[in-house]
């Protein structure tokens, strides 16, 4: 199969497995540019496991997997790492910042690794700090700050590289419904307006009810509801 | 909702004509669904007849008359005790999913779809009322607050079964 005109990441019949344990059995998943989709299933049903293989952090024993027309398995390690560094923005669910560091300098992170100046990376860390409503914080460490304000420290930081991608793995599971809906709705807000796309994995519905559309991962395999009605 | 004890609510503040009644109702609670006239006019008089409100005073104009209605203590002890009181809770709502559930269990059907399927037809719902209460003030945040967890309810059913499936598909099929 090729990839569908537009998606700007796609995959097919990924399969994975762990020892005995099969985390993907002929997954699917494509994206476009500016589109939220909720990854979505029960735990153990290979929802993460499709997210580190679509973001080059974890190779399929099998399958296809596409970014902008190249194929991730051709590229090499060094290659995939830059592409995570440059073009795919990332939040997890706890413990993404580093507690010696203040939060802009958190932000500022990927830029300084990137080879931005300091000056030049915390200027566009607050600039998304603000977006995100925490520019307030911005000499705080993380551990001066409350759980729903580190996650919008998170989510600035995994969008100051201007990613094409964000992946985000559970991004509110460690928040209250308030904190959670915010962070979704400033997180959203904030890849619409640069038309990044968001592979968003959730088992909250609250969560996915703020994506374009859904596919659910069932004992490793996928299906796409929007196809499926 | 008990359309008849939220009009005699709002008549608590003082009273109002059958027009003002629906849009007071209509701003508050109306939503999707606004009242008809016919609605109005009719629970009005019932609760004329249950001596609940009275008719405070009658304009006439170049149209039919319009009646002012007002809440009389009846009323107001009626209200009370409508608040007061706890609304039944529905633990009964999935029999529907549950019977079509069975039923393709019963049939070699695929079931996991039958869930499959319903659990997009409430993220659909989910993903439209997100987005009102985005664009709206606090009474509609509100409001799509309630549904929106009473959705999330029945899709965490939905989970639940979709995982139990097996062992539901050997009990009902034994």
């Amino acid at each position: 199969m090729t990839p569908p005109a537009g998606s700007l990441l796609w995959a097919e019949q990924l399969r994975k497995a762990y020892g005995p344990t099969l985390a993907l059995d002929g997954a699917e998943f494509s994206i476009h540019p500016g589109e939220v989709v909720a990854v979505m299933g029960p735990s153990g049903s290979g929802k993460s496991t499709l997210l580190h293989c679509l973001a080059g952090i974890v190779t399929p024993d099998a399958g296809t997997i596409m970014y902008g027309g190249r194929e991730l398995s051709a590229m090499s390690d060094a290659e995939r790492s830059a592409l995570r560094r440059s073009e795919f923005g990332f939040v997890f669910q706890f413990g993404q910042l580093v507690p010696e560091l203040t939060c802009v300098e958190n932000v500022a992170l990927p830029l300084r690794l990137n080879g931005s100046s300091r000056k030049e990376a915390e200027r566009a860390a607050l600039t998304w700090m603000e977006r995100l409503e925490v520019d307030e914080l911005r000499k705080k460490r993380p551990g001066e700050v409350s759980g729903g304000q580190g996650q919008r420290v998170a989510v600035a930081r995994s969008l100051v590289t201007n990613p094409r991608v964000l992946f985000a793995d559970e991004p509110t599971g460690a928040l209250d419904s308030l904190n959670g809906e915010r962070v979704m709705e400033l997180l959203t807000d904030a890849a619409r307006s640069t038309d990044a796309a968001v592979v968003l994995v959730t088992h909250e519905a609250r969560v996915a009810a703020y994506s374009d559309r859904e596919i659910v991962v069932r004992d490793g395999r996928s299906r796409d509801m929007e196809r499926a009605v | 909702m008990s359309i008849g004890h939220t009009l005699l609510g709002l008549l608590e503040s003082g009273p109002r004509h059958g027009y003002d009644l629906k849009r007071a109702f209509d701003e508050k609670f109306g939503h999707d669904r606004p009242l008809h006239y016919g609605q109005v006019y009719s629970t009005m008089s019932r609760l004329l007849r249950n001596g609940l409100v009275v008719v405070d005073g009658i304009e006439a104009g170049s149209g039919p008359e319009r009646k002012r209605y007002a809440i009389t203590d009846a009323g107001i002890t009626d209200v009370q005790r409508w608040l007061a009181t706890p609304e039944k809770p529905e633990p009964y709502l999935q029999s529907t999913l549950y019977t079509k559930v069975v039923l393709a269990l019963l049939t070699h059907r695929d079931a996991a779809d039958v869930l499959d399927t319903q659990r997009s037809e409430h993220l659909r719902s989910m993903r439209i009322l997100t987005d009102r209460k985005r664009k709206g003030d606090l009474a509609d945040q509100l409001i799509c607050d309630h549904a929106l967890f009473h959705l999330e309810a029945d899709l965490r059913w939905l989970e639940l079964t979709a995982a139990r499936l097996d062992k539901l598909r050997e009990a009902v099929t034994r």
